[in-house]
């Protein structure tokens, strides 16, 4: 096996061999590498295919940024991770990887097809060509696409692994550690600021750390031995928290930053187990300062995408900190002086190479220095042509023209094994961006850089454009000084020596004597679009970046565009002649790079998904079976089935024993809200559509409560307990916005009114029992209550004692029958509830849930606020007019029911259907229409609430009818998929109109 | 996410509070007295502004009371916060 690895670095163990699977095969690498960097010691390159095309990819970067070496980690359905970057993966021991974007292996794929019928796969190719005919979508384009791109798989079963969230609150938070970022932390927190610096990386840094050119030295010392010294530093200090392995993943309003820190995806699989996997941090930070770096530039030429094409600063990196050379026999394509670091750094370790520069020509220490060792230099050249399909094995260079826009003279064959690519460097400006900050564009070097217009963010060294150490460190240090307002001394005397580059020359698109249709100049490497791509999306008229980005799909593939976007703007630029910094950019939305679901959503699945209220009788209706109902974050048994009984027997049985004996309701979760205060009359008038002033104490009234738009809003009864104390019910759903809108009016339109609102729903614990039994129930359990109807009518209100604690009975009825609703305080809910089935055995009282109310109350004709009616329903719609007082001035909600809409005598009103054959039941939402035959049919409206009636034997429904108040005895049609099903308009009321058996 | 600064508690998080639209939109003594064209004006119309928007918030998860807060929708800074029934700050207009 080839062994690239050619010598031992500080951050490489090689006492720890770890060994991996990739694609299947096993491999070795050691503690510290990547993913990435242990297949480059392993020679490997290939590790993927394009997205369009399947051209063979090799790994590009060592970074973020990645937009090739992009896995699928793991196999099992509940642990597989798709979209891992190999750069950023740290390698452990029983790793498995594959490479993703590819099918049925990397090495041969039938995709691969794709490239030799490129000329039909243009811009926009997605949109032009898998339109028609509409019907292959779904079946063949859909999985064909789906098949042949390799995207990766989902988990298919639960994440097994525990994520966090934690809340945090800093002085300054700095985001990088880089020697911009490093000398920040330490200003801040020296100078008693409660400072935060993360990094993405396992170690701080930046590229400073494994810096060892000799022409670039702080204080007589290589920079990155006098960079490590000054991380011991910022160790000890006290104020100071590091997090490494920790992104931020993006940067909200009011310095608002979420950043995920990795904890465990480094580690075996064994030492994972039981530990928290990933954190989210949401930090509030006073002052943040921004030292996130910047990212060299892919060139683009002419097949620059072969597998052994590499960022030239990516080649440094795994020579000089992982120990690995990318090839042995290597070309560097730049233009700026970069490369020759990579240069000079390969060839201190023997690595055979040479450099192609577009400059005319350069000047500084490092090309000097590059020159004195004899460095090859072909100054004013240009890469043409690259070669080798699996692996690039040669390129062609030719000569620039004068102008840079074409190419002279000969072709010159190189041979190589690799090729390393510098376009320059830009500046990573999406936290910048994000914090809402604005961009300047530098002509110079075409760069976008933060624009300084915030107190509370800066950007700090190559993120904001400066790029040697010299400037870095000054400028971090001024700026920092001047942004906390500090006078920090520590880098007064630092010493700082450095080559300054003094030649630039940037070409975005390189001249090639072969037609440009003819070529394949990637700009995204992910996406597979190039720059040719671009070009015709502007031959068709798209001239709006956003719109080039999305018709070309340039910069929208998971690495976000981060090598791609400036090669496209500046493409477009030079097409369209104008100036780049004009284009402005595309929008760097969040995540940075991307976010597993479990670290957003944190410890809050399973039982902890969403708060789950119980009342305190919940036990008793889990262990009596009951099937249970979310209603807002209530848990309601909803029919509690007996013997095997489906949900309908159990409905119909609970129904009928209601009203043939007695039946029991937990009512607790209905909303409660205790109103007092001298003008809680007053008040009452004002937000219920009837009038409350004449109630007498110890009465109780239903009231309907409209919005200011005249629409039913809540309803619910009142009591009046004591002359300025009042209890208010509203529906389970709506209690707290009910609370939240009472309040509005209080403090802001009525806060003259003498009024205290406050919510006791929880307070409270109800039991609801009713039938014609109920009375004698209720002497069972207060024998020295006087029930007669005289003493305790209904509508009215008792207070006794159960056992020494004190009750609330009320007298009301939301199914027709003869009904008590018990309030006791909730620590003795669940005995109240036992001690009522107790005394109800010998009546049969029989529990019944939500279905059973809902049905009792149609049986009625009694509305639910939210099924039969849905925010444009007014009184008068419901046939309520009977609850909207006339003599009032004013009430919420009064004035809209004049409103020209709301008189309309053909709005959707509120009726009955009866089934013409009564054992049919009609679908809730089914539509309504008169007329089947002439097209479009003309719908009326829809059922809101449909049952079978036990107690009548027949089906009855409600339904919202235009103009239906006056169809009553109309045959309408209910037109379903296979049937149409006849019905007439009938009263809302379909049981004991005459309310006999409230007294019975 | 905003921090507010409460009138009565101090500063918060956003997920604390609800935002209540428009301020100072005072809602007519005589309502009947008004067309519908005015009614519906009270009712429906709203400035949306990008700019020094005038607006109520509530700080419904904390101590339930109503204020009002000016901000700038342009970039969503809060620049002042007041009482119900105190005069808008002058320097905003
Ligand atoms: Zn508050």
């Amino acid at each position: 096996m080839p062994n690239y690895r050619i010598h031992k670095t500080e951050y490489i163990d090689e006492t720890k061999r770890v060994s991996f699977k990739y694609d299947g095969k096993t491999y070795f690498g050691y503690e510290g590498d990547t993913l990435a960097s242990a297949l480059l010691a392993n020679g490997i390159h290939l590790v993927g295919r394009s997205f369009k095309y399947h051209r063979p990819r090799g790994i590009v970067s060592c970074g973020a940024e990645e937009p090739n070496a992009i896995c699928q980690i793991g196999s099992k359905k509940d642990l597989t991770e798709p979209n891992v970057r190999a750069t950023e993966l740290e390698l452990y021991e029983g790793l498995e990887a594959s490479s993703q974007n590819c099918w049925p292996n990397v090495k041969f794929d039938i995709g691969g097809i794709n490239n030799f019928i490129s000329p039909l796969i243009p811009a926009g190719f997605y949109y032009k060509t898998f339109m028609w005919p509409k019907s292959f979508w779904k079946k063949v384009y859909e999985p064909l696409i789906r098949l042949s791109a390799g995207l990766g798989k989902s988990p298919t079963e639960p994440d097994p692994d525990i994520y966090d969230h934690k809340y945090v609150h800093y002085d300054v938070l700095v985001i990088g550690g880089g020697v911009s970022g490093i000398i920040a932390a330490k200003m801040a927190a020296k100078n008693n600021f409660k400072t935060l610096l993360v990094d993405d990386k396992k170690i701080l840094g930046g590229s400073t750390i494994y810096q060892n050119n000799d022409s670039i030295k702080i204080d007589d010392k290589l920079s990155s031995e006098w960079l490590k010294n000054e991380i011991q530093e910022i160790k000890k200090l006290s104020n100071l928290t590091i997090k490494t392995r920790t992104s931020i993943a993006a940067y909200h309003g009011y310095n608002f930053l979420l950043a995920k820190e990795n904890l465990t995806d480094h580690l075996p699989e064994e030492k994972k187990k039981n530990k928290i996997r990933q954190r989210l941090w949401k930090i509030r930070a006073k002052k943040v300062v921004i030292a996130t770096g910047s990212i060299e530039r892919p060139l683009v030429f002419n097949n620059n995408d072969r597998p052994g094409i590499l960022l030239s600063n990516s080649i440094n990196k795994y020579l000089d900190y992982y120990g690995v050379t990318c090839g042995e026999n290597i070309i560097l394509f730049t233009n700026n002086d970069s490369a020759y670091e990579t240069s000079i750094s390969l060839h201190k370790k023997g690595i055979k190479n040479i450099i192609v520069d577009l400059r005319k020509s350069a000047s500084s220490e490092l090309i000097k220095q590059a020159e004195s060792l004899g460095i090859k230099i072909y100054f004013n050249h240009v890469v043409t042509n690259t070669f080798g399909y699996r692996k690039i094995n040669s390129l062609e260079i030719m000569k620039l023209s004068e102008d840079g826009n074409t190419t002279v003279g000969n072709k010159i064959r190189l041979s190589c094994d690799c090729l390393g690519m510098s376009g320059g460097w830009t500046p990573m400006v999406h936290m910048h961006t994000q914090s809402g900050g604005k961009l300047d564009f530098r002509d110079e070097d075409q760069v976008f850089l933060p624009k300084e217009n915030s107190e509370d963010q800066i950007s700090v060294g190559s993120c904001n454009g400066d790029f040697d150490l010299e400037n870095i460190i000054d400028k971090t240090v001024n700026k920092i000084n001047k942004f906390l307002d500090i006078d920090n001394q520590d880098y007064q005397d630092t010493n700082i020596i450095c080559s300054k580059e003094n030649d630039k020359r940037n070409i975005w698109l390189l001249p090639n004597k072969i037609p440009l249709g003819k070529t394949k100049c990637f700009i995204d490497f992910q996406n597979d679009s190039t720059a040719k791509d671009i070009k015709l999306a502007l031959t068709e008229g798209f001239r709006s970046i956003e719109h080039v980005k999305r018709y070309t799909t340039t910069g929208m593939a998971t690495d976000q565009g981060k090598l791609s976007n400036m090669h496209a703007l500046g493409i477009i630029a030079d097409t369209a002649g104008v100036k780049m910094g004009t284009l402005g950019t595309t929008t760097f939305r969040p995540p940075f790079t991307p976010l597993t679901f479990g670290t957003l959503v944190g410890r809050n699945v399973g039982k902890f998904f969403e708060v789950v209220r119980k009342t305190s009788m919940h036990e008793w209706h889990v262990e009596n079976n009951a099937e249970f109902e979310n209603v807002g974050q209530w848990k309601r048994p909803w029919y509690y089935p007996k013997n095997g009984e489906n949900m309908h027997d159990a409905v119909q049985r609970e129904s009928k024993a209601a009203r043939d004996s007695a039946g029991i309701l937990d009512a607790s979760t209905l909303g409660k809200i205790d109103i007092q205060g001298t003008d809680a009359s007053e008040f009452l008038n004002r937000v219920y559509t009837n009038a409350w002033s004449k109630l007498a104490i110890g009465k109780c009234r239903y009231g309907l409560m409209l919005n200011e738009d005249g629409m039913v809003y809540d309803d619910g009864v009142t009591t009046r307990i004591s002359e300025n104390h009042y209890l208010m019910t509203t529906t389970t759903g709506g209690a707290a916005n009910v609370l939240s809108k009472l309040e509005d009016y209080l403090q802001t339109e009525w806060p003259e009114l003498d009024v205290y609102l406050t919510s006791v729903t929880d307070h409270y614990s109800t039991a609801s029992i009713c039938g014609p039994n109920s009375k004698k129930i209720l002497n069972k359990l207060f024998p020295n209550l006087d029930l007669s109807d005289e003493n305790f009518p209904h509508m009215s209100f008792k207070e006794d004692k159960l056992e020494n604690i004190n009750c609330r009975i009320m007298r009301i009825s939301f199914t027709g029958e003869q009904s008590y609703e018990i309030n006791i305080e909730s620590k003795y809910g669940h005995s109240l509830w036992k001690m009522c089935i107790e005394a109800g055995k010998e009546f049969n009282l029989t529990p019944y849930g939500t279905e059973t109310m809902h049905l009792l109350r149609a049986e009625k004709g009694f509305i639910i606020v939210g099924q039969d009616t849905d925010g444009t329903m007014t009184p008068s719609d419901l046939q309520m007019d009977w609850i909207v007082s006339k003599k009032k001035f004013d009430f919420i909600g009064k004035r809209s029911l004049y409103r020209s809409d709301t008189v309309r005598e053909d709005r959707k009103q509120l009726v009955g259907l009866l089934t013409d054959d009564p054992k049919e039941i009609l679908e809730e939402g089914a539509q309504i229409v008169s007329d089947v035959k002439s097209k479009p049919i003309d719908m009326l409206g829809h059922v809101t609430s449909s049952y079978f009636s036990p107690n009548l034997n027949k089906s009855i429904a409600l339904a919202v009818v235009r103009s239906g108040k006056t169809m009553k005895g109309q045959k309408l049609i209910i037109p379903m998929e296979n049937k149409n099903i006849n019905v007439t308009v009938s009263d809302t009321i379909f049981l004991d109109k005459e309310n006999k058996r409230l007294n019975a | 996410m905003f921090l507010i600064n409460c009138p009565f508690c101090g500063e918060r998080d956003q997920s604390e509070f609800s935002s209540g639209g428009e301020a100072h939109i005072v809602r007519p003594k005589q309502p009947t007295e008004l067309s519908d064209d005015e009614w519906a004006e009270y009712l429906f119309m709203r400035k949306n502004i990008k700019g020094i928007q005038f607006e109520r918030w509530n700080h419904v998860h904390g101590c339930r009371k109503w204020f009002n807060v000016v901000r700038d929708t342009s970039n969503d800074k809060i620049l002042s916060v007041y009482k119900m029934g105190e005069k808008p700050p002058v320097n905003y207009k």
